[in-house]
Parts: structure tokens; C-alpha cells; sequence
């Protein structure tokens, strides 16, 4: 039975799977058809045909994921690493009846390499879908308070 | 201590055939004179005019160190000024866009400006008369920016007055900009977004000489378009298709042998693009409807003629890039000697398949974002440079690949895809530009 606590600690388990570098396993938490979205308007609606920072699927992620760990991947040497520090998860929908499962959490995120160490703040929304008795994620979406504003590089995962 | 100011000769001993000395990239003098020299006295892209769609839009831009706006006025011309007002010099418009109404009005003292920079009203205006205020400056409203020229929605602005005309400045290398145009059925294109920005730690120009460096892609980009590649080789399983995804990374990974034959064409004033012959854009697959919405407008010759230029990046001296097949326009804003930051513009081709948008938009953000991996591996790149840079074991930057005794400057020729030609090509056009208005007397006393 999925309970609004099974969200919750889906959520900071996922977080714990980031800051630990856990990519895999992190992976692992997608649903087959699931998305990462990082939306570059306020309450963006769409994410193909209005412009993201990212909108990626299982097979983008798998690259991103697997280029961390590449041998002439220049930029990650040296390695970043990231911290999450996260509000309690609101729940916006726990329906079983329905297979309604959405979150969304407040944050604060910091991400380092090198000696430079560079800090965001944002709302994460989760959508879930129900597999077995687990929640797979259909849609992560990342809202930064400051998407349209002049980063440098971004490596990691909010 | 200047070493450069009022110094064109020590300016342009900085560029050799060959060679660039390390102080265009890492000294501050450098930039301050980029800033009150090479950029004036270039064409500079402040904007497109679907951006000011209506009578009171705006756009705000720098050029060098000097901010700017342009505007729609009520007749539909488009007017460009110092944003500044003439009052005591508060900035008019600080939004990088908006819509002012009738009028601009000053949030200082009230004066304020028709939509064609004259001044319209000032408060309590008696406290003017007889003081003569007729022969002032301010009198006139906003300063007009005098060379500004639209072409095919495009806003190009020169501050110095007497520079290079629009046309002799960019000549033939606008075909660049026409067949971007020409790809819309309806031969026009839209603003319909803001652009992604993206900001690097490194010198302005190591962006720009990179959009015509075919050397690295296959090297840095291992990391990137190299694993898309390997990852996608591994999962695709029986699927026949390739994900656009993929057929937008992929051809980042090319041989050599690839780049070199689909060529580098250079223009006068330091323009120049590469894919002349083919290029990483020429295999994307078709999208439905697309070639019988541009045979029916332009007709089978013509719109094969379109479609087939696929050029890969245009450098357009000093500091965009343009990309036709995808529809971007990268802008790469000098901050600081060591801090640039890139705006990069996707346009939607008006009356076309919201797929190519789609693919336009998916491009950007692929490679051009803070978020993009190629991105991460190019501004890597930039910064190792910058801080290598400092190092006084060797002064000067090499740019001899394919270089031949004898190279004419301000030609246009087609060469060699992996030529660093097009490098030295900008830098005879930066020593050109940057002691354009200076006095050249100086020279002769050394
Ligand atoms: S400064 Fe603009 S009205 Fe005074
Ligand atoms: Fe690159």
C-alpha cells in the first residue's frame, strides 16, 4: 500500500542516492518512460516546444551518468560532488484508486569542484507511477527561483 | 602603466601571420580598448524585430560598454538610442525587454520620450525658459544611435559614425543570415522565447575562434557526443529509428577526414563559416509536411537550393555566430577580460512544422546550456586555456594549421575544413577594427 510516507521517503531517498553519487541505483528509481525536466520559464507549461535547461529521457540520463565516470570526461576532473537540503515534501496527490502519486519539495541544492562551490534554490516536483508495490518516477521537474539567470556549468543532478 | 592606449602599433604587433600574442586574451587594457574601439567600431546584432512586434516594444542591449536600446515606434519604425537619459543620465529602459506604451518616461524626474527617442514633455517646464535649454543637448531627447540597419529582421548597430558601411562591412557572408530567413515557408522568423544563457569564465574570443575549430570536436566531445554515441550503440536493441537526440549528438563525433572536406569559407572584415560541402547538420532526418510546405512556396528548385546549404557555424565578426540549419544565433557578450557571457537565441521558422521548433530547441539546449554536456566539455576547455595562459613560458597562441606563405587578408576563398584560417582571418580583422579610429601617427614616430 502506498502511503503518503512512501512518497516522503522516496524523496529523501532519492536525495541521499544524489549526494552519495549513487548514479545507478539513482537510475534505477525511473519508470522506463520517466523524464527529468529543468523548465527555463515561470510555471513553465511545455517542455518540447518552450525552451528547457533540460528535458531528458532514461536513455539522456544513462549518458549523462555514464560520461561522470568517463575516462576523458575533462570536465570532471576534478569530480563534483552535491548536496541536497530538503523541506519536507508537500503531498499534492496520494490516490492509489487513481495511481495519483505527486510531491513537491522545497530546496536548497549545492553543487562543488574544485575550489569553486556554486548554490541553488528551487522546487522539486515529483510524479510517480505505482510498479508492484513501489513507486517508480514518471516526472521529475526542477524549478530553479532563478532558471533565467547566467550559470556556469551545472554537472549534477538536482 | 598603458601599454596599449593611443599605441595601434604595439596593437597590431600583437597579431602576427601565424601567431596571436597571449595579451589579446588575458590583459585588461586589451579589453578596456576592445571595448571603447573594437566594438564600436563594428557591426553589432542588438536584436530581432519580431522582438518589437508592436508600437512600444523595446529591446535592451550593450554594445561594448555602452548600453543601448531600440524600440517600435508608433509608425512602425524601428529606432535605436543610448539608453540613457539626457536628464542626468539614469538609465531609460532596465529590462532586457518590455513594451513602454506611448512614451518612455524617465523614473527620475518625469522627462520623458516618444517612442522615436525625441523628448516629449518635462514637468513643470517653465523652470526652462530662458535658459536657454533650446541649444542643449538634452533638448533632443534620447542621443540616436545613427547607423542602425534591419536586415531581414535582423537589427545591426554601429556606434562610431564613421566606420565601414553595413554593406561593405558583412558583404556576402549575410547569405548566412538569407538562408536562415529563406527556410521558412513563409520567409520569416520569430522570437517567440528568451534566449538560454550561459556564462564562462574566459575571454570573449576563445568562443568565437572555437565555432570554427574542427579540430576539437572529436577530441572533446568524446566525453559527450562520444558516449550519446556508445550508450545509444548498446540500448537501441531492434529499434530502426534514430532518436533525434542522437542524430543531433552523434555527428559531433566525425573524423577528421570528415571536417576536412566539408570545408571553411572565409569573407573579408574576419566573417567566415564552416560545412561548405556537407556538415554535422546534413543528416537529420526529414520532418513530415516540411518539403511540401517550402516546395509549394519557393518552387522544387528553389527550395532544394535552401535546404541543401548546411552550413555549420557562421562566425559574424566580432561576437555572434549563426547556425541556419537549426536556427540559432549565438551571442557572445564581453563581461570582463575573463568573463563572457553567451546568450544563446533559438528562432521558430514562421509557418513551418513545430518539429524543426522542437529540434531547434532540443539543439540548444544539448549543446549550449549550463545544463548541456557539450557545453561542459567546450567550457572546460576555455577556462584551461585562460589560466594557462598566464604562463610566460611561451607568449604567443599558434594558429598555423594550413597556413601558406603569402595568405591574403579581406579575400573569400574556400579552403581546408581543419584550416585555422578563419582564426587568423578574425584577428586581421580585430587588428583592423580595434586601431580603426586611432591615431595612426603614432605608428610612424616608433
Ligand atoms: S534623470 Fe531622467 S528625468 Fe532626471
Ligand atoms: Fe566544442
Amino acid at each position: 500500500m502506498i502511503t503518503e510516507k512512501t512518497i516522503t521517503d522516496f524523496i529523501y531517498r532519492e536525495a541521499d542516492l544524489l549526494d552519495t553519487m549513487q548514479w545507478q541505483a539513482w537510475l534505477d528509481l525511473f519508470h522506463p518512460e520517466g523524464r527529468y525536466w529543468m523548465p527555463l520559464e515561470w510555471q513553465q507549461q511545455d517542455p518540447v516546444l518552450q525552451p528547457s535547461l533540460m528535458y531528458e529521457d532514461l536513455l539522456l540520463l544513462k549518458v549523462r551518468v555514464e560520461r561522470l565516470a568517463g575516462e576523458r570526461t575533462f570536465s570532471q576532473k576534478p569530480k563534483s560532488r552535491c548536496h541536497h537540503l530538503l523541506q519536507a515534501p508537500q503531498i499534492v496527490a496520494c490516490d492509489p484508486a487513481a495511481g495519483m502519486f505527486k510531491a513537491r519539495t522545497s530546496y536548497i541544492y549545492t553543487e562543488t569542484r574544485g575550489d569553486v562551490l556554486e548554490r541553488f534554490s528551487g522546487w522539486a516536483s515529483h510524479d510517480f507511477v505505482q510498479v508492484g508495490d513501489g513507486l517508480k518516477i514518471k516526472l521529475k521537474r526542477v524549478d530553479l527561483v532563478n532558471f533565467d539567470a547566467p550559470f556556469g556549468n551545472i554537472q549534477l543532478f538536482m | 602603466m598603458d601599454r596599449y592606449r593611443n599605441n595601434a602599433f604595439a596593437i597590431d604587433a600583437l597579431v602576427r601571420d601565424t601567431e596571436v600574442h597571449r595579451d589579446v586574451y588575458v590583459d585588461p587594457e586589451i579589453f578596456e580598448l576592445e571595448m571603447e574601439h573594437l566594438f564600436p567600431n563594428s557591426w553589432i546584432y542588438i536584436g530581432h524585430a519580431s522582438q518589437l512586434a508592436k508600437p512600444g516594444d523595446f529591446i535592451t542591449a550593450n554594445i561594448g560598454r555602452q548600453p543601448v536600446l531600440a524600440s517600435r515606434h508608433t509608425d512602425g519604425s524601428i529606432h535605436a538610442f543610448y539608453n540613457r537619459c539626457p536628464h542626468k543620465g539614469v538609465k531609460i529602459a532596465s529590462e532586457a525587454c518590455g513594451n513602454t506604451g506611448k512614451f518612455f518616461r524617465c523614473p527620475y524626474h518625469a522627462w520623458s520620450f516618444k517612442t522615436d527617442g525625441s523628448l516629449l514633455a518635462i514637468p513643470l517646464k517653465k523652470g526652462y525658459e530662458g535658459t536657454g535649454f533650446g541649444n542643449a543637448q538634452a533638448n533632443e531627447g534620447l542621443s540616436r544611435i545613427r547607423n542602425v540597419v534591419v536586415h531581414r529582421d535582423f537589427i545591426f548597430a554601429q556606434l562610431n559614425d564613421n566606420g565601414v558601411s553595413f554593406e561593405d562591412y558583412f558583404g556576402e557572408s549575410l547569405s548566412t543570415i538569407d538562408n536562415m530567413v529563406d527556410r521558412s515557408p513563409e520567409g520569416k522568423l520569430a522570437v517567440v522565447a528568451a534566449p538560454i544563457r550561459y556564462m564562462h569564465t574566459c575571454n570573449w574570443k576563445m568562443l568565437v575562434e572555437n565555432q570554427t575549430d574542427t579540430c576539437h570536436p572529436m577530441v572533446a566531445h568524446e566525453s559527450s557526443a562520444g558516449t550519446a554515441v556508445k550508450v545509444w550503440k548498446r540500448e537501441q536493441s531492434d529499434s530502426t529509428e534514430t532518436p533525434m537526440a542522437v542524430q543531433l549528438y552523434g555527428p559531433f563525433m566525425s573524423p577528421y577526414e570528415f571536417y576536412e572536406q566539408s570545408g571553411i569559407r572565409i569573407w573579408p572584415n574576419g566573417h567566415g563559416h564552416t560545412g561548405v560541402a556537407n556538415s554535422i547538420h546534413s543528416n537529420y532526418s526529414d520532418i513530415e509536411g516540411y518539403l511540401g510546405q517550402m516546395v509549394a512556396a519557393y518552387g522544387e528548385t528553389r527550395a532544394h537550393e535552401i535546404l541543401g546549404e548546411v552550413r555549420h557555424n557562421t562566425v559574424y565578426f566580432p561576437n555572434i555566430m549563426v547556425k541556419g540549419a537549426v536556427q540559432i544565433l549565438r551571442n557572445f557578450i564581453p563581461i570582463a577580460v575573463d568573463k563572457t557571457l553567451v546568450e544563446s537565441w533559438v528562432y521558430r521558422l514562421v509557418g513551418a512544422p513545430d518539429k524543426l521548433y522542437e529540434r531547434a530547441l532540443m539543439y540548444n539546449r544539448f549543446i549550449n546550456a549550463p545544463t548541456s554536456i557539450v557545453g561542459h566539455d567546450d567550457l572546460e576547455m576555455y577556462e584551461r586555456a585562460q589560466e594557462g595562459l598566464k604562463s610566460n613560458g611561451n607568449q604567443w597562441v599558434n594558429l598555423q594549421r594550413l597556413y601558406e606563405a603569402g595568405e591574403q587578408a579581406d579575400v573569400t576563398a574556400v579552403i581546408n575544413g581543419t584550416s585555422e584560417r578563419q582564426m587568423r582571418n578574425q584577428f586581421h580583422a580585430w587588428a583592423k577594427f580595434m586601431t580603426l579610429d586611432m591615431d595612426k601617427r603614432v605608428e610612424a614616430a616608433e
